[in-house]
């Protein structure tokens, strides 16, 4: 009696196991996947581009990205509009070794819902592993209607549109202190050689002029990729630029040679660096976050360091014009090249279809998150390029500054070019280099190496 | 994948198991002869051989066969993966590091086990001194990195200090050092780090193995006139030869394998990585598969002969 009963537990224990096997999810595509029910957003102002997906109360969406707290807070409070309009929750994950990690789960199969890809080059290997999701089609409308093609291009592999672009960064900028400038008689450059010639009377007058920090993890060296990308942009033009991004000339071509060393003269100088922090070396370990903080106690001058930097500086500082903190734009080197802007920016990539991930797409593709995000971040230190964003709602000068710059038609702006390089050089032997470069080895040398180590 | 969903997973896993047991001891309990027993044996190690099988040998051999290939696992490169990690000056640096790791993490880690336990052993605040050393056991291999960055941080020596070490430093009016820079002073720094968590472990078996030497042995001893140093060398380390012999492999093993160290403190740069970082670097940021397959089968090949040796010692500690 008691043997039978055990026989009946064991075949029926075995058979929901075989059962629950066979659930699988299917493949994905672009159609748009909707839940039963009435959306709790029917009627309520911004939700309008939600209710489509239907009641999502219940269920979760999983976000992995790379930002980290104190900017984490920000966008967790910009999901609650989402929340309000779906029913669905947001579970976010930030992490600083988010690049390599979220290859590691993608290749585990254990990805994430949706990820904050902060590279384009990333983006292509990923669609590569096939786990990738396209975008559904509110979210490609969404993006024709607030971003340029160029910007759809990035989120776009093999004709495919995957990913929705999200924030958006100008680093061609340099952090300094208004107050101190004034106190010292220093005029903010207009040309790269009055930047380097005002360094030196900084360097004269006992001051270190500039401090960089480098150290990010497994991310270590990713800074000075920013410098060297800045620096051909304004020696040799967009089109050499693109060139090398696309590999079409040599990575250690003779015109990246020459402005790694423009950037060495003042990065590996020891009469400019390491100011607050300490010599050459200390570049290499002082972490990006610290490197422009000593700007603060009046022991550096200049920080060149892209716009979210805003969100670093202590709370309550004066961010504006004629404030504690400001930045300039990093001036030009040939006046040929018109006023080149670097930037960079995430894109939102989903792993999964589920009406709730779709959903979740396609209001982080809209204005109206644009906004929320906007109203959720009052000190500032997020833009995006997203012209639906209304710049009045953002309380930072440097942040107004840099929406402008990307609504402006006549910008030439042009995207991180480590960013788009494939990951193996983009997020690997770039950043791996470059911290060799400005520990000691030279400029022909490191470029050579990442040539070498460029995928074939 | 929601928590429900994750808990609902856990109990059909537990439920599978339970029933595939409970199969096994249905469909064996009927043999009663010796061949039955035979059977039974089978029975119940199959399932586990079967998972060894697929968890372990497979992708060992799959790993083996990978590292043959190129960057993709599509060309065929022959052994140029191997003479690649024994020609290629940072993989040589690799390999370096990770002979450093492997020669003084064991020896001072079980070194200054043994000395601690010899000296607070029978002493009055034996418990509390034992717990001291033992506490790092409790920190996970990231925390203690993160910990030990904050007391190798790094300022110049004009500037405010925040780095204990340091900070003691300048105090004494010494110029600051920049500890996780210079190569391969800061390989040292690190494995300071894993001899800070492991010695508690040594400690603990070291000290259970010295209580276990019979009291007899230690009178003889003393009557015979040995005490001190000589009582040291001839009687305890003799005595617990065995017990040391394991914990001397064991940590090497877990030193071969030391990854979370170098990633959290360092991410590698400087000159520091090592063959378990290495590998995960090639393969999943340089997406270089076939290099870092070689890289796994060189830690395989370095950790067999220690594990065979450890399981030999180990049979032989149960042996007495």
């Amino acid at each position: 009696m008691r043997s039978r009963k055990i026989r009946h537990a064991t075949i029926a224990a075995i058979a929901t196991g075989i059962v629950l096997a066979g659930c699988a999810s299917d493949p994905a595509s672009n159609e748009v996947q909707t839940a039963e029910g009435t959306s709790p957003g029917e009627g309520v102002e911004g939700c309008e581009d939600l209710t489509q997906f239907g009641d999502l109360t219940g269920t979760e969406v999983s976000v992995y990205t790379s930002i980290i707290a104190p900017e984490d807070a920000a966008h967790k409070a910009s999901y609650e509009k989402f929340t309000e309009c779906t029913g669905a929750e947001v579970a976010y994950e930030g992490s600083n070794q988010f690049e390599t990690q979220l290859i590691v789960r993608v290749r585990g199969g254990n990805a994430p819902d949706i990820a904050y890809v902060p590279q384009p080059g990333l983006l292509g290997t990923l669609v590569d592993t096939g786990s990738v999701v396209p975008a559904p089609e509110p979210t490609a409308d969404n993006v024709d209607e607030w971003w340029g093609e160029d910007w759809k291009g990035y989120g776009t592999v093999d004709d495919t549109f995957y990913a929705a672009p999200l924030g958006a960064n100008v680093k061609s900028f340099v952090w300094y202190s208004p107050k101190m400038f004034q106190e010292n008689g220093w005029e903010v450059p207009e040309t790269w050689d009055d930047m380097v010639a005002l360094s030196e009377d900084i360097a004269a007058s006992g001051t270190k002029p500039w401090c960089v920090g480098i150290e990010s993890g497994e991310g270590t060296g990713w800074v000075l990729t920013d410098w060297l990308e800045d620096a051909l942009l304004r020696d040799a033009g967009p089109d050499v630029y693109d060139q090398w991004v696309e590999h079409e000339i040599p990575f250690d071509d003779p015109q990246v040679v020459e402005s790694l060393d423009r950037v060495g003269d003042i990065v590996k100088n020891p009469d400019f660096v390491n100011g607050g922090h300490g010599d050459v070396n200390s570049i290499a370990t002082t972490t990006f976050q610290d490197g422009g903080l000593p700007i603060l106690k009046g022991d550096c001058a200049m920080h060149r360091q892209a716009s979210f930097y805003a969100a670093q500086w202590p709370e309550g500082t004066d961010i504006s014009e004629d404030g504690k903190i400001f930045a300039f734009y990093l001036p030009t080197t040939n006046e040929d090249n018109g006023r080149p802007v670097l930037g960079g920016g995430e894109f939102t990539v989903a792993f999964d279809d589920r009406p709730e991930v779709q959903a979740f797409q396609t209001y982080l593709s809209s204005d109206v998150w644009a906004n929320e995000k906007a109203e959720a971040t009052p000190d500032g230190g997020w833009v995006s390029a997203n012209t639906g964003l209304d710049v009045e709602l953002l309380n930072n000068p440097i942040d107004r500054l840099s929406a402008e710059t990307f609504q402006d038609p006549e910008a030439v702006f042009r995207f991180d070019g480590s960013d788009q390089m494939p990951s193996a050089v983009g997020a690997g032997s770039f950043w791996k280099e470059m911290t060799s470069w400005v520990t000691g080895d030279d400029s022909e040398a490191v470029l050579a190496n990442i040539e070498d180590s460029w995928p074939n | 994948m929601t928590t429900p969903e994750k808990l609902i997973q856990m109990v059909i896993a537990i439920a599978l198991f339970v029933g595939v047991m409970a199969a096994i001891l249905l469909l064996t309990a009927r043999l009663k002869s010796r061949n039955g027993e035979r059977v039974q044996a089978v029975a119940f190690v199959g399932p586990a051989l079967f998972l060894v099988a697929v968890g372990l040998l497979y992708p060992a051999l799959k790993t083996a066969y990978q590292s043959f290939f190129g960057a993709n696992g599509d060309n065929f490169v022959g052994f140029d993966n191997y003479v690649d990690i024994f020609t290629n000056s940072s993989l040589l640096t690799v390999l370096r590091n990770t002979m450093l790791w492997v020669l003084l993490v064991p020896t001072l880690s079980t070194f200054i086990g043994l000395v601690y336990a010899v000296l607070v052993d029978r002493s009055r605040f034996e418990k509390l001194a034992k717990a001291l050393v033992f506490l790092p056991m409790a920190i996970s291999l990231v925390g203690a990195s993160i910990i030990w960055k904050f007391v190798y941080e790094y300022k110049g020596t004009e500037n405010e200090q925040i780095g204990l070490l340091n900070g003691v430093l300048k105090a004494l009016g010494f110029e600051t050092y920049n500890f996780l820079f210079y190569a391969p002073w800061n390989t040292l720094f690190l494995i300071v780090i894993l001899i800070w968590i492991q010695a508690g472990f040594a400690m603990t078996i070291l000290s259970a193995s010295i209580k276990a030497i019979p009291d007899d042995i230690v009178e003889a001893a003393s009557l015979d006139g040995v005490s001190g140093l000589k009582m040291f060398f001839f009687i305890t380390v003799p005595s617990i030869r065995p017990s040391l012999i394991v914990v001397l492999t064991t940590i090497s093993i877990g030193t071969l394998k030391v990854f979370d160290i170098v990633q959290t403190s360092t991410g590698g740069r400087f000159d520091t990585s090592v063959l378990a970082y290495e590998y995960y670097f090639q393969y999943f940021v340089s997406l270089n598969q076939g290099l870092a397959a070689a890289l796994a089968v060189v830690i395989f090949a370095l950790v067999t002969p220690i594990i065979i040796y450890n399981v030999r010692q180990m049979r032989r500690l149960e042996a007495r």
